[in-house]
């Protein structure tokens, strides 16, 4: 009997921090995505400075308030522009950086290609 | 012939990157925000300093008046050095002062205040500096010239005589 006892206690108390860990993953996703503006090279979620633990009780509180990730993503880039995001979005001034990888890809492509199949020829 | 733009064009590219490279060295890799953006201020509400009612931020801020707001804290050394331009600023008629209490200790801003003397007509408090990201702001000291409901200029860090002239010229 005691040992079921004990066993529910510690059954109980997983539980307990598996729920805590999953309302924890949303903000830590997040966090890790935001750069802390006053630190250099560390995320939000890294950083111990006065800015980046405002952000975070921010970015907590948002999640509280059923705001989604892109939301609360929005709500930073009024604030302090796109430099605030690790990821930075698809738009006017981003589309060279996201392109110019598939272009490189497409171009290295057609070289192999050529190289190897005229030469077969 | 072929060997010849083939070395050249090289010898191009490298000059290109060692340009491109040469003038990264001297950027500063400490990120500058744009200064003069003409935002809207934020809206929030905010809880007085001292007597910790809750304001609206449209009651603070109307329209056709400059406001100077200022985010400090008595922990932070560069507020120190800025505090007499501000009390000097105050003493304009037009321009009306307020500051935001960032993150402090009540006894220790009081005491700040009363070693330097009181700038501010409206003292507002910030405690976990969540209105000052409503700000965009990035920590201690930071200026803002209201008017209108738009921010004209934004100081980062400390103010300095230029920065005290350029604000008595556009309140003019």
């Amino acid at each position: 009997m005691i040992y079921i006892r004990f066993f529910f206690i510690i059954f109980y108390l997983v539980i307990a921090q598996i729920s805590y860990a999953q309302d924890n993953n949303l903000k830590n996703k997040i966090t890790k995505n935001l750069r802390c503006l006053i630190c250099q090279g560390q995320s939000v979620y890294d950083s111990d400075s006065e800015f980046a633990n405002s952000v975070k009780i921010l970015v907590e509180n948002k999640i509280q308030d059923g705001f989604t990730e892109k939301q609360i993503y929005i709500f930073l880039k009024k604030k302090y522009g796109d430099w605030i995001l690790y990821d930075p979005e698809f738009n006017k001034s981003t589309y060279f950086l996201w392109v110019l990888p598939i272009v490189m890809f497409l171009i290295g492509g057609v070289l192999v290609f050529k190289s190897f199949i005229i030469k077969k020829n | 012939m072929k060997v010849k733009i083939f070395q050249v064009l090289i010898i191009f590219l490298f000059v290109i990157i060692f340009l491109v490279f040469y003038k990264g060295l001297n950027n500063s890799n400490i990120y500058v925000p744009n200064k003069n953006l003409k935002k809207e201020i934020p809206n929030f509400s905010v809880k007085e300093f001292s007597s910790n009612i809750k304001i609206d931020s449209d009651k603070i801020f109307l329209d056709d008046e400059f406001y100077l707001m200022n985010i400090w804290a008595s922990w932070c050394v560069p507020c120190r050095e800025e505090h007499a331009l501000l009390v000097d600023l105050s003493k304009h008629k037009n321009l009306t002062m307020v500051g935001l209490n960032y993150k402090d200790n009540f006894v220790s801003a009081k005491k700040f205040l009363k070693e330097l003397d009181n700038p501010y007509k409206i003292l507002l408090t910030d405690p976990d500096g969540l209105i000052s990201i409503e700000w965009g702001a990035y920590g201690v000291p930071e200026t803002f010239l209201i008017h209108d409901k738009k921010i004209l200029i934004k100081i980062i860090g400390p103010l300095n005589e230029n920065d005290k002239n350029e604000i008595i010229e556009l309140i003019k």
